[in-house]
């Protein structure tokens, strides 16, 4: 369909649409008109992403004399494919509407380790022996080796690539690329799609990625630094955005680290002897280039990651003379790993700031701020100057220099926590030495900085106000829209009693109780036999759901369980999950049902949908708060508290809750779907807790739903879904239309607070 | 056997539950022969395998008895034997030699009509057998038709060939799908010793062949080169009974020692392996894996430690470490997949070598899924839709196969009340394509009608339409609407089951001679012209039992009945003027040559 808002013809891919989905774009095409950043919370399931998608494209079609171009940012690749896949939709709806002229270029932009098309490379075991891997076939110094030497392999991609290059014809036609698509177009063509992919990255008008390809320094700095301002910038299911931020600006250094940084350090100085023997004039122009400042740029293929301080943060002068010697850098990178092992050995617990930090270092070891901050630029200098190319074998002594670097950068807002074990095994000792950021707002300050138009957005950002003073940014906009329903098809629950009337809570003393357990498998086993095809379980942490799940195994209710429905189970290792979640879905799909154990906070919970049959139940057993002892979550409390006045409790409350909703919020994914979600803890039926959960879940939890036991559970549920069962007027009843037509648009007046009328 | 003849010890028992009555079992081609033990006893039995029907046996288990069942017409001889071979060997005997009968039974059927030899073998013989054995309803159109010299046997198999075909190899054999049980690595131990027993059947042996690809290698190459099956399988739970007592140290301090004995110890590599491939065709909307991959904020050391504590393990240790987590998920896509191979489970060897061969099988398959690729990017692009803001989709349509001669009964049952009810409801012609003149003198001639005739007035008499609308609508609740509502409650079931059973018989039957009868036609042999007319005189033999059915029944089904029996009759009517109107033709035709060309 085809509508108009305001100036703004918008091309939407669908014959109907939600009125929020036209409120949201409403809002947002307001935000793109004052050039503003803007905050926006719709809940799951009502399409926000093509609602996005719609309007950003049609913004650009209506006003082709200033393009805007989309980043995307997304917090997996996953979510990326997704958004691709919906953006190929839009785009083939648009251009047999509007016709040619809607042409664009949308890539979806990733590792190497995913893009990859060599053989030989992308075979590699993880991301950084593929990128070496890479980088031993197309550094600039080996392929300049390789012309006078065929024996050293080449990538032929790469090569194929770069011809096209020089040439001027490495373009990719318009259309939309996923990195599978990307993939096979560089298979095809016989070009790298990598290489392809961060060329294109500039004039491609919608680019898909993830976060840190803004946020990280280290990253950003090679592949965003070129963006223009007249960029709209989208946080897709940004309710996480914060902790991003700061741990994009965090490091933490180990026993192993130390050890590995001195292997990496006694490997360069035998480097620099046999430079010195064979080309000693390398060393010296690399002198000299140190003394006329870095400004050097290298190829592409030869950038490793950038500095992890933020842009405007690095300072634009020449490196100190005490270590454009690479000798002399070395023993100042000895010194400081010495220095570093040292702290280490300690036994208490001991936080400081990293001006006292820096202090120490320098009256230690005689490194001063300075010379800290130039550690990056000068290893990475040092490194291509060494022509190296194995550079997964030198990621310790790059942590070394990123910590180094950002510790002379900054002077507030961080911290260094030394840890000598961890306080839950407190015998074995696991020295730790964190440098934790704690001002999310670092991160993201040269986004809202250098974009003229950045949109946050997520299903939970409840409460929306605490948002803009995490992040120190002012929007434009900033809304949360209530979802309008046919019918009731979410239901959500508070259970908080088992099936023997005693209370269930994950609280510290209840966690263990083998009564709590037993209740909390009696809960699942009812519901599996009544919820058909997919239900989800959530914990707490990886720890309490081994806990529990072994428990269950030993006392036989897993085994009922698995008279009903297939178990599977999230775990540390990715390839694992993966696999189960395909089989779970292969296992809804077949109609045998299952159920899957997933931990909150965990890799599942932030990104994959449990929509229509994939989840028809989500169990939330307990309240997913964080590990509160810790050290670093304690100092960032600390900060938070003294700097926006939030209180600690409110704030492990927020964090838990938003979660807890992110969780169960991935049941619904459209207005036909429908889902039952169940909050399994007593602590949930506190009012403090409660109002904490987003306003599209909160207004469907009825007071009656406040305060469960097992089989009252188990009767609404049974209830719930007999209901959704019916068939039903998908245009809504009682007078509140729910799917608007074209027709409906077009008869709408919209009267100035944005409420709509027909 | 091989004389023709089995003779073995049995019991003969009357009655299912009661006791049986020792003696010997005779077995012979023609007959069987009982002799009880007790000479007095009343309890002889000599009975010919002509009237034996069928045979029915009871499952071999331990604490089953050996039952062997010859049925007959009404009721049938149960005899119970010391022993499960025992039994098989009369089993067997007993189906070769009833299957035999038949087979004569048949070939003296067919005698008079047979006019194609019919070079039968056994095996498609007994596939016939057997197909009329699985089903009732075909053996007793088979009985009647067949036997009956109605239709020859060859005739009869003809229009079943699909049925046949189907039977040998199409079906696809059931597959039972395996336990969601995990075998529980519990060890029994009785408490006294120190012994502790695992329990293994070939079930269990399947599940850790299935589940565990390591284990199954080591089979391979273990067995029986290097130890013994019960050396493998004692080293095996030695390996099992150390997981679950979850000391790695220790577990790791034997494996250290006992080089086949780390095997099982280990990590499964090939398990890895597998992984590894699969993950390269799991949809990318759920690929985790990719995450990691494109992450540099958490680059070893970067990026805030996880909230988790992770399981401190030295590192020789790791190799040994195995959580239930994983156990669980593999386990699951093992039950998820089902059963992959069809061997006999007894045989440990032949179950592995089965399941290496299934691997190898879907790997070689996996190289060259580019298809498979294809729909995966268009599932993704389909699921990327949100369903209700668009309009329905047309579904692709799946052709509805009905069996149930009720439902056809059922269907008619509307155009019988069409046809039945008092008003005419009127299929009037209509025409679609006029022109405005025609429709102007339609028009003329309508209003000049009226013109000359005056106008009815009222239309309809209110008496009549009240009469008609009443007429209707008990007609129509007294059948449609009753019964309508329950899908499962049709006018049939309202019958005595006697009668119902009669309906279906011929309506089978005439379903099959009206098949015969219309593709006999154009007649073009003598042969198909002697069919016909048996085919007719069947037909008029039905007919007729129809009509009296229709009279026999009770006066309040009496209506049901005929809306029936109606769609036969006409069937059948319809089959009769063809018949007649051919003759005629014949007739008419042979008149001009009198040599009688048929």
């Amino acid at each position: 369909m085809k509508f108009q808002i305001e100036d703004i013809t918008v091309y939407f891919p669908y014959d109907n649409i939600y009125p929020e989905q036209y409120q949201y774009m409403l809002e947002l095409k307001r935000a793109l008109d004052a050039k503003g950043h803007c905050l926006l919370e719709m809940p799951t399931g009502t399409g926000k992403t093509i609602a996005l998608l719609s309007l950003i494209t049609s913004y650009r079609l209506s006003k082709p004399s200033n393009p805007i171009k989309l980043l995307y940012c997304t917090r997996t690749v996953h979510e990326m494919e997704k958004t691709l896949a919906e953006l190929k939709l839009l785009y083939n709806y648009q251009l047999g509407e509007f016709g040619p002229g809607a042409r664009m270029l949308a890539i979806g932009l990733s590792s190497r380790k995913n893009l990859c098309v060599n053989p030989n490379v992308v075979s590699g075991e993880n991301r950084d022996s593929v990128d070496a891997g890479c980088r031993k076939l197309t550094a600039s110094w080996v392929r300049a080796i390789s012309v006078e030497n065929p024996n050293v392999p080449m990538c032929p991609f790469f090569e194929n690539y770069d011809a096209a290059d020089k040439a001027g014809t490495s373009t990719l036609p318009a259309g939309v690329y996923t990195l599978q698509e990307l993939r096979l177009y560089g298979k095809e063509k016989g070009w790298c799609p990598y290489f392809l992919a961060r060329h294109m990255v500039q004039q491609a008008n919608v680019v898909v990625y993830s976060y840190q390809y803004l946020l990280d320094p280290k990253v950003a700095g090679i592949i965003s630094k070129e963006m223009e301002r007249e960029c709209v910038v989208v946080f897709d299911e940004a309710h996480n955005i914060d902790n991003v931020c700061i741990e994009a600006l965090s490091v933490s250094v180990r026993k192993q680290t130390l050890e590995g940084a001195t292997r990496n350090l006694s490997r360069m100085s035998q480097e620099i002897e046999r430079l010195k023997d064979t080309d000693a004039g390398r060393l010296r122009a690399e002198y000299s280039r140190l003394v006329e400042g870095l400004a050097q740029r290298l190829p592409a293929q030869d950038v490793w990651l950038a500095n992890p301080a933020l842009p405007d943060d690095i300072m634009k002068e020449a490196v100190p003379g005490n270590i454009r010697k690479a000798e002399h850098f070395l023993s100042v990178l000895r010194r400081f790993v010495q220095y570093l092992k040292g702290r280490l050995e300690t036994d208490n617990v001991e936080k400081e700031g990293p001006v006292a930090f820096v202090a120490s270092i320098n009256t230690q070891v005689g490194i001063d701020q300075k010379m800290l901050k130039f550690c990056y630029d000068r290893l990475h200098s040092l490194m291509s100057t060494l022509e190296i190319t194995d550079t997964d074998e030198f990621l310790h002594i790059q942590t070394v220099c990123d910590l180094a670097t950002l510790v002379g950068t900054y002077s507030r807002g961080f911290s260094i926590i030394i840890e000598p074990f961890d306080e839950r095994m407190p015998h074995i000792p696991d020295p730790v030495l964190q440098l934790t950021c704690h001002d999310a707002s670092l991160a993201i300050k040269p986004v809202f900085e250098r974009f003229q138009s950045v949109v946050i957005t997520s299903g939970t950002l409840s409460p929306i106000d605490l948002y803009p003073r995490l992040l120190n940014f002012n929007p434009v906009v900033s809304r949360s829209f209530k979802m309008s329903l046919t019918r009731d098809c979410i239901c959500p629950m508070v259970l908080t009693r088992g099936s023997d009337q005693l209370p269930v809570s994950t609280k510290y003393d209840l966690r263990s109780d083998p009564g709590v357990e037993k209740n909390y498998g009696k809960l699942l086993l009812e519901m599996v036999s009544v919820v058909p095809d997919g239900v989800v379980c959530f914990f707490v942490s990886y720890s309490y759901m081994d806990g529990i799940v072994n428990s269950w195994h030993e006392s036989g209710i897993l085994k009922d369980i698995m008279q009903h429905k297939l178990v599977f189970i999230e775990t540390q290792d990715v390839v694992e999950t993966t696999l189960a979640l395909d089989n779970y879905r292969r296992a809804c799909d077949s109609g045998r049902g299952a159920v899957f154990f997933s931990v909150a906070r965990g890799k599942v919970a932030e990104g994959i949908d449990f929509d229509r049959h994939y989840g028809r139940l989500v169990i939330m057993f307990g309240v997913p708060f964080q590990y509160t002892l810790s050290r670093t979550l304690l100092a960032r409390l600390e900060y938070l508290r003294e700097t926006f006045q939030i209180k600690e409790g409110d704030f492990l409350t927020f964090d838990a809750l938003r979660q807890a909703a992110q969780c169960v919020g991935r049941v619904i994914r459209s207005k036909a779907d429908y889902g039952m979600m169940i909050f399994a803890d007593k602590r949930y039926s506190r009012h403090d807790k409660r109002s904490k959960l987003p306003g599209w879940i909160l207004s469907h939890l009825r007071d009656a739903h406040l305060n469960l036991s097992t089989d009252m559970a188990v009767y609404i549920a049974k209830e719930f879904l007999r209901k959704m069962a019916q068939p039903y007027d998908k245009n809504g009843a009682l007078g509140k239309r729910t799917l608007l037509s074209q027709e409906d648009l077009e008869n709408m007046i919209t009267v100035p607070d944005g409420e709509m009328l027909l | 056997m091989a004389d023709g003849k089995v003779v073995k010890r049995a019991k003969y028992k009357p009655t299912v539950k009661g006791y049986g009555i020792p003696g010997v079992l005779k077995l012979t081609k023609e007959r069987f022969i009982f002799m009880p033990n007790d000479p007095t006893s009343t309890a002889k039995l000599n009975v010919e395998f002509k009237l034996i029907k069928g045979h029915k046996f009871s499952k071999e288990g331990s604490s089953k008895q050996a039952l062997l069942n010859l049925t007959q017409d009404q009721g049938g001889y149960i005899f119970e034997f010391d022993s499960f071979p025992d039994r098989d060997q009369c089993r067997d005997f007993v189906a070769s030699a009833i299957a035999a009968y038949m087979e004569v039974g048949k070939a003296a059927s067919e005698k008079p009509v047979v006019l194609h030899d019919e070079q039968l073998n056994a095996t498609e013989m007994g596939r016939r057998i057997k197909l009329l054995q699985e089903n009732s309803e075909l053996q007793k159109l088979h009985m009647q038709l067949v036997i009956g010299g109605i239709l020859s046997e060859a005739e009869f198999w003809a229009a079943r060939k699909k049925l046949l075909e189907q039977s040998e190899n199409k079906k696809p054999k059931q597959l039972v799908a395996l336990k969601n049980d995990m075998w529980s690595v519990k060890p029994l131990s009785d408490g006294q010793t120190n012994r502790v027993t695992f329990n293994l059947t070939p079930e269990v042996i399947h599940q850790i062949f299935a589940e565990k690809p390591a284990v199954r290698q080591a089979y391979l190459n273990f067995v029986p080169g290097k130890m013994s099956e019960k050396e493998f399988w004692t080293k095996y739970s030695r390996a099992e009974y150390l997981h679950s007592t979850k000391n790695i140290v220790a577990a790791a301090a034997e494996a250290a020692e006992d080089e086949e004995l780390a095997v099982f110890l280990k990590q499964d590599d090939m398990l890895a392996s597998e992984a590894r491939k699969k993950i390269r065709r799991v949809d990318p909307t759920l690929d985790m894996e990719a995450d990691e991959g494109d992450d540099y904020m958490h680059l070893p050391d970067h990026g805030l430690p996880q909230g988790e504590t992770k399981e401190f393990l030295e590192p020789q240790y790791e190799p040994f470490k195995r959580s239930f987590s994983q156990y669980l998920n593999q386990h699951t896509a093992v039950v998820l997949r089902g059963r992959v191979i069809d061997v006999e489970l007894g045989d440990t060897r032949s179950v592995a070598e089965a399941f290496t061969r299934a691997n190898q099988a879907e790997l070689a398959t996996e190289v060259s899924d580019e298809n498979a690729y294809r729909e995966r990017i268009n599932k993704v692009s389909r699921v990327a839709e949100i369903e209700d803001l668009q309009g329905p989709r047309d579904l692709p349509v799946a052709l509805l196969s009905i069996k149930d001669p009720r439902d056809y009964f059922d269907s008619q049952q509307a155009n019988a009340i069409k046809a039945l009810g008092d008003v005419d409801t009127g299929i009037r012609q209509l025409k679609f394509s006029v022109t405005k003149e025609d429709a102007f003198c339609s028009l003329k001639d309508s209003i000049s009608e009226i013109n000359s005739q005056g106008l009815i007035e009222p239309i309809i008499n209110p008496e009549v339409a009240l009469k008609v609308f009443n007429g209707l609508s008990q007609n129509i609740s007294s059948t449609k609407y009753h019964l309508g509502k329950n899908p499962h409650e049709s006018v049939l079931d309202q019958l005595p089951s006697a009668t119902k059973n009669e309906l279906l018989l011929h309506w089978t039957s005439i379903q099959e001679l009206l098949k015969h009868f219309w593709s006999s036609y154009p007649i073009t042999t003598k042969y198909l012209y002697t069919k016909v007319t048996r085919l007719k005189d069947a037909m008029s033999q039905i007919y007729t039992k129809l009509q009296e059915i229709k009279e026999s029944v009770q006066s309040d089904i009496r209506h049901q009945v005929s809306l029936l029996v109606q769609p036969m009759l006409q069937a059948l009517d319809a089959a009769f003027a063809h018949y007649d109107a051919d003759v005629q033709k014949r007739s008419a035709k042979s008149g001009e040559r009198p040599n009688g060309f048929v």
